[in-house]
């Protein structure tokens, strides 16, 4: 006959409860951690979009050692189509247009993960201590978060980036991470709040710790899962604006970026010339790593939200 | 529903006055000195450039004490008057945007409208079908993926260059001048064609991507289940649930608002179409301040009242708010 | 009028097989009676009070029949089940304060619900109207929004749109779960006078709160990991239970007017067996203070006196 503590059961009385269904709460840790893996592994959603997403990333990290040369470097022949000497043909001008796209992917990855940590930065800072200390302080940075959230972003960013001339990927990465927070922020602070009101949470408060601490070691954890899918969101949105603005002309000018190679191939009738090598395969890359981790977080809101689970 | 709208109403105001003075702001946090920069442009003579200089330093009203050049700046504001342009010089900035906004909106506003109503519709259909769902849902995913002005490029080199279904660029033949005529319309819509389709798919992605993700959730909700239970027939369930999940999809449409106008721009630019993303480029390229700015405030007022629209409209959806009842 | 409940197995599909949550379960429910269904969290009572009307996605009945009235309930299709529900078959959902629409005002979803079902609202608005009186709600109730009602007003409408049909079956899901004390006597009085005005014919009660049933049902039946352990009139179950589960569940109620000090809850010690794969045997053998090698057998649930039923080796005496 099984013998646990009873006092824990004489709190209970008539419901003394646990929920035999013999589901997954009954495992340990390392059990839970395994069954996660494997609906990780049998999610198509996660699967397909990381493996695009990890692809054009080793093409972009690997890609420019397999060649030469310089994107910006002239002199090959020009208008090439692709060929097994140029991988993606020449421009109109002689240059590389394999060279450009590698490079320009990398500057893709550089940028949205930049913008993305940014953004996500003051996401949290804002929600956490929104959604936590509440109150006027909580109105406060609402309402700061609503009006940077009305302003469009692209107006913002074209303004700011004509009178301050964006220089590096570093510094377009950062003007996008802070027009980019506020529904990271939002979001956030909606999770702090449902959280907040938490037992474990009320615990942590009521035994002394400070504010940074209890959102540190206790809300934060708990909302990992959700902390990243909006890494996964963020990273995506911050690189089609980047693309956007590098199509505008207003990222950095001495940076390949693939933005920029669409720009310099309309602005050199690279349509009607037919070269399409040069304009669709960096749309299609963007397309791609987007889209890749769109469907990156359907697959895994699934696998962290049971519920959301359509088998 | 009055608190509601005031409360918005605070929000936009809040947020124009914020926009306004950023616009003020930033050209004169700029290094250098701007007129200076806008002289050498034009590269006129000594004494030309002397005279610019006083006009420009007049215009821009630097001579004056800090607090009243934004005093001007809003009193100008509110007399519409955003100055002369740059880059086309001896138009204001006010007449350039006025014969610029309503191509744009021409674009805009059936691209906003139809792709969120047929979004919506087939993302309801894809929550209820898993056929449709396993197509229509990749589909969607991509389209919400594409960047506005690759999607742009990709259907004016198929569809215009290589098959010359349609024109290239412009909003109407070259030959012809704005007019009521069949021969203009005519050639009006196959010019207009290309850049609305170009905004409708990529937003139809989004929404039809956000409306299945709600309808599933709703049709899973503790009132779906009851009504269910007792039997109701699916049609009234998804009736319910379609009413319950309009309401954060329009939530929604206020904040994609922002995303669909910068799409718009750069739509314009790849297809030559003569408003407000052409301008843009223009005055960017011509380092064209006043026009930037007008433009900037243009685009900031657009989308608050755009917002400002949805907000009534949502008021006018969810009876909770109509009712005075301090809901979501 | 009866409700005969034979042999039914309703298991729920997981990854790692099926969790047989109502494992064979056979009983019968009378015109007019109040039959409640207790147990603790798991033991199969909302599983089987789902199953009654409206199976959850995973459910499925892998044996077993369920008639009522001399008709067999088609359980497992969905449709043909849809003729039953709400005119035979009704239920007062466990969420009964969320279950109303929350973007329409509450007389308007109910002229709906009834259309759907082909039912004139304004034929049916004198009764509904004396039944809201009956239960404390007038009809300005009818042109609000769910919002602007508390919780127990809420559910006091859901009580009266779920009967409203007169259905032969009513099922009645942790109603009291979420109430205070005096609201849960309330409650369960209404559905008494449901009974005893005939709004309804036959009644289960799923609760895990013994006490409430004693203040209503007429009969009590106790589950426990999916199967029937002991089923007797309620007066007959809290004064003088067979099974030893029930013994101890009962041992464990707190009375009233009495200290804590002088009575020592018991409570149970252990776990109820996990449902993936049942023990053999009795179920409770892990848990029962009782136990010897008998137990390895599983014994019937069968009557040990005139109406009464009890699953125990030890209590056919």
């Amino acid at each position: 006959m099984e013998t646990t503590d009873s006092r824990a059961d004489l709190l209970a009385t008539p419901e003394l409860a646990t929920t035999g269904l013999g589901a997954s709460e009954d495992l340990d840790p390392g059990r839970k951690r395994y069954e996660t893996l494997y609906f990780a592994l049998r999610n198509t959603k996660l699967v397909v979009g990381l493996t695009v997403v990890l692809l054009l990333l080793v093409v972009a990290i690997v890609g420019p050692w397999l060649t030469d040369a310089d994107p910006f470097e002239f002199g090959f022949p020009l208008g090439e189509p692709p060929s097994s000497q140029y991988w993606l043909g020449t421009t109109s001008a002689g240059q590389d247009v394999y060279a450009q796209f590698v490079y320009g992917l990398r500057a893709s990855f550089i940028v949205g993960s930049i913008a993305a940590c940014v953004a996500g930065a003051l996401g949290m800072t804002i929600g956490f201590v929104g959604g936590y200390i509440g109150g006027i302080i909580d109105d406060i940075l609402s309402m700061l978060t609503n009006i940077v959230l009305v302003i469009p972003t692209l107006a913002v960013l074209i303004i700011v980036a004509a009178y301050l001339s964006v220089g590096s990927l570093m510094s377009e990465a950062v003007l996008i991470g802070l027009t980019s927070w506020p529904w990271a922020a939002r979001a956030i602070r909606a999770q702090t709040f449902s959280l907040a009101s938490r037992d474990f949470v009320s615990l942590a408060r009521l035994s002394g710790r400070g504010s940074f601490r209890v959102i540190v070691n206790e809300i934060a954890p708990n909302m990992s899962s959700y902390l990243f899918l909006t890494f996964i969101l963020l990273f995506g949105g911050a690189v089609l604006t980047a693309a956007t603005l590098d199509f505008l002309g207003l990222g950095p000018s001495q940076v390949m970026s693939l933005g920029l190679m669409m720009n310099t191939a309309v602005s050199n009738a690279a349509l009607q010339l037919g070269m399409w090598w040069w304009f669709i395969p960096p749309g299609l890359a963007i397309t791609a790593i987007v889209g890749g981790l769109y469907v990156m977080n359907v697959g895994l809101d699934e696998i962290f939200n049971p519920r959301l689970r359509r088998t | 529903m009055t608190r509601y709208l005031a409360r918005k109403t605070l929000l936009y105001l809040l947020t124009f006055f914020v926009a306004v003075t950023i616009d003020w702001a930033i050209p004169r946090l700029m290094p250098g000195n701007p007129i200076d920069g806008l002289i050498s442009r034009i590269q006129a003579d000594s004494t030309a450039s002397q005279q610019l200089h006083g006009y420009f330093t007049e215009s821009f009203g630097l001579d004056q004490p800090l607090w009243k050049q934004y005093l001007d700046f809003w009193r100008g504001l509110l007399h519409g008057d955003l100055g002369p342009s740059i880059a086309y010089v001896g138009s204001t900035v006010s007449e350039l945007i006025w014969a610029a906004i309503p191509y744009t909106l021409a674009l805009l506003v059936p691209a906003i409208v139809l792709s969120y109503i047929a979004g919506n519709r087939v993302g309801a259909m894809a929550a209820r079908r898993k056929v449709l769902d396993n197509t229509a849902l990749p589909v969607a995913y991509i389209l919400t993926a594409t960047p506005y002005m690759w999607l742009a490029i990709v259907l004016v080199y198929f569809l215009s260059f290589k098959l010359g279904l349609f024109p290239v660029s412009g909003a109407y033949d070259f030959s012809l001048q704005p007019e009521w005529s069949l021969e203009f319309a005519r050639s009006f819509i196959s010019h207009w064609f290309l850049p609305f389709l170009t905004l409708f798919l990529v937003s139809f992605g989004g929404w039809a991507i956000g409306m299945r993700n709600l309808i599933i959730y709703e049709l899973e909700s503790e009132y779906s289940n009851y009504l269910q239970s007792l039997g109701a027939p699916t049609k009234l369930v998804r009736k319910y649930a379609y009413g319950n999940a309009v309401l954060p999809q329009m939530s929604g449409l206020a904040l994609a608002l922002g995303a669909v106008v910068g799409g718009a721009l750069v739509t314009e630019i790849v297809f030559g179409y003569p408003g407000i993303g052409t301008l843009i480029i223009t005055a960017l390229q011509n380092r064209d301040y006043f026009l930037m700015q007008g433009l900037f405030l243009l685009i900031i007022t657009g989308v608050l009242i755009a917002n400002f629209i949805v907000d009534i409209a949502y008021v006018i959806v969810d009876p909770r708010t109509r009712a005075g009842i301090q809901g979501s | 009028m009866t409700l005969a409940v034979d042999n039914l197995r309703v298991y729920y599909r997981t990854l790692q097989g099926d969790v047989r949550a109502l494992d064979g379960v056979s009983f019968t429910v009378g015109d007019g009676e109040i039959m409640g269904i207790a147990g603790e969290s798991g033991c199969g009572k909302t599983t089987l009070g789902k199953s009654l009307i409206r199976l959850d996605g995973r459910m499925h009945v892998v044996e077993g029949t369920v008639e009522l009235d001399g008709t067999q309930l088609p359980l497992s299709d969905d449709n043909a089940m849809n003729a039953f529900r709400f005119r035979e078959v009704s239920i007062i959902p466990q969420y009964a304060m969320s279950a109303l629409n929350p973007i329409r005002k509450i007389g308007r979803m109910t002229s709906e619900l009834l259309a759907s079902r082909g039912v004139s609202f304004d034929e049916t608005l004198p009764e509904l109207s004396r039944r809201l009186a009956l239960v404390g709600l007038d009809d300005t109730v009818l042109d609000r929004y769910p919002i602007e009602l508390s919780g127990g007003m809420k559910q006091r409408v859901v009580m009266v749109l779920s009967t409203l049909l007169n259905p032969s079956l009513l099922i009645a899901d942790e109603l009291t779960s979420a109430l205070d004390v005096s609201t849960q006597k309330a409650v369960a009085e209404m559905l008494v006078e449901f009974r005893d005005r005939e709004f309804v014919k036959s009644t289960i009660v799923i609760t895990h709160d013994l006490s409430i049933l004693y203040q209503m049902a007429d009969t009590i039946l106790i589950m426990y990991a999916g199967k029937l352990v002991e089923k007797a009139s309620a007066t007959e179950i809290t004064q003088d239970p067979r099974h030893p589960y029930t013994r101890l569940l009962l041992g464990s109620l707190p009375e009233v007017g009495v200290r804590f000090a002088d009575k020592r809850l018991s409570g149970i010690p252990g776990r109820p067996p996990s449902l993936l794969n049942p023990p053999t045997g009795c179920r409770f053998r892990a848990r029962c203070p009782l136990a010897f090698e008998k137990c390895a057998e599983e014994p019937p649930f069968v009557e040990i006196a005139p109406n009464r039923h009890a699953a125990c080796w030890k209590a056919v005496a």
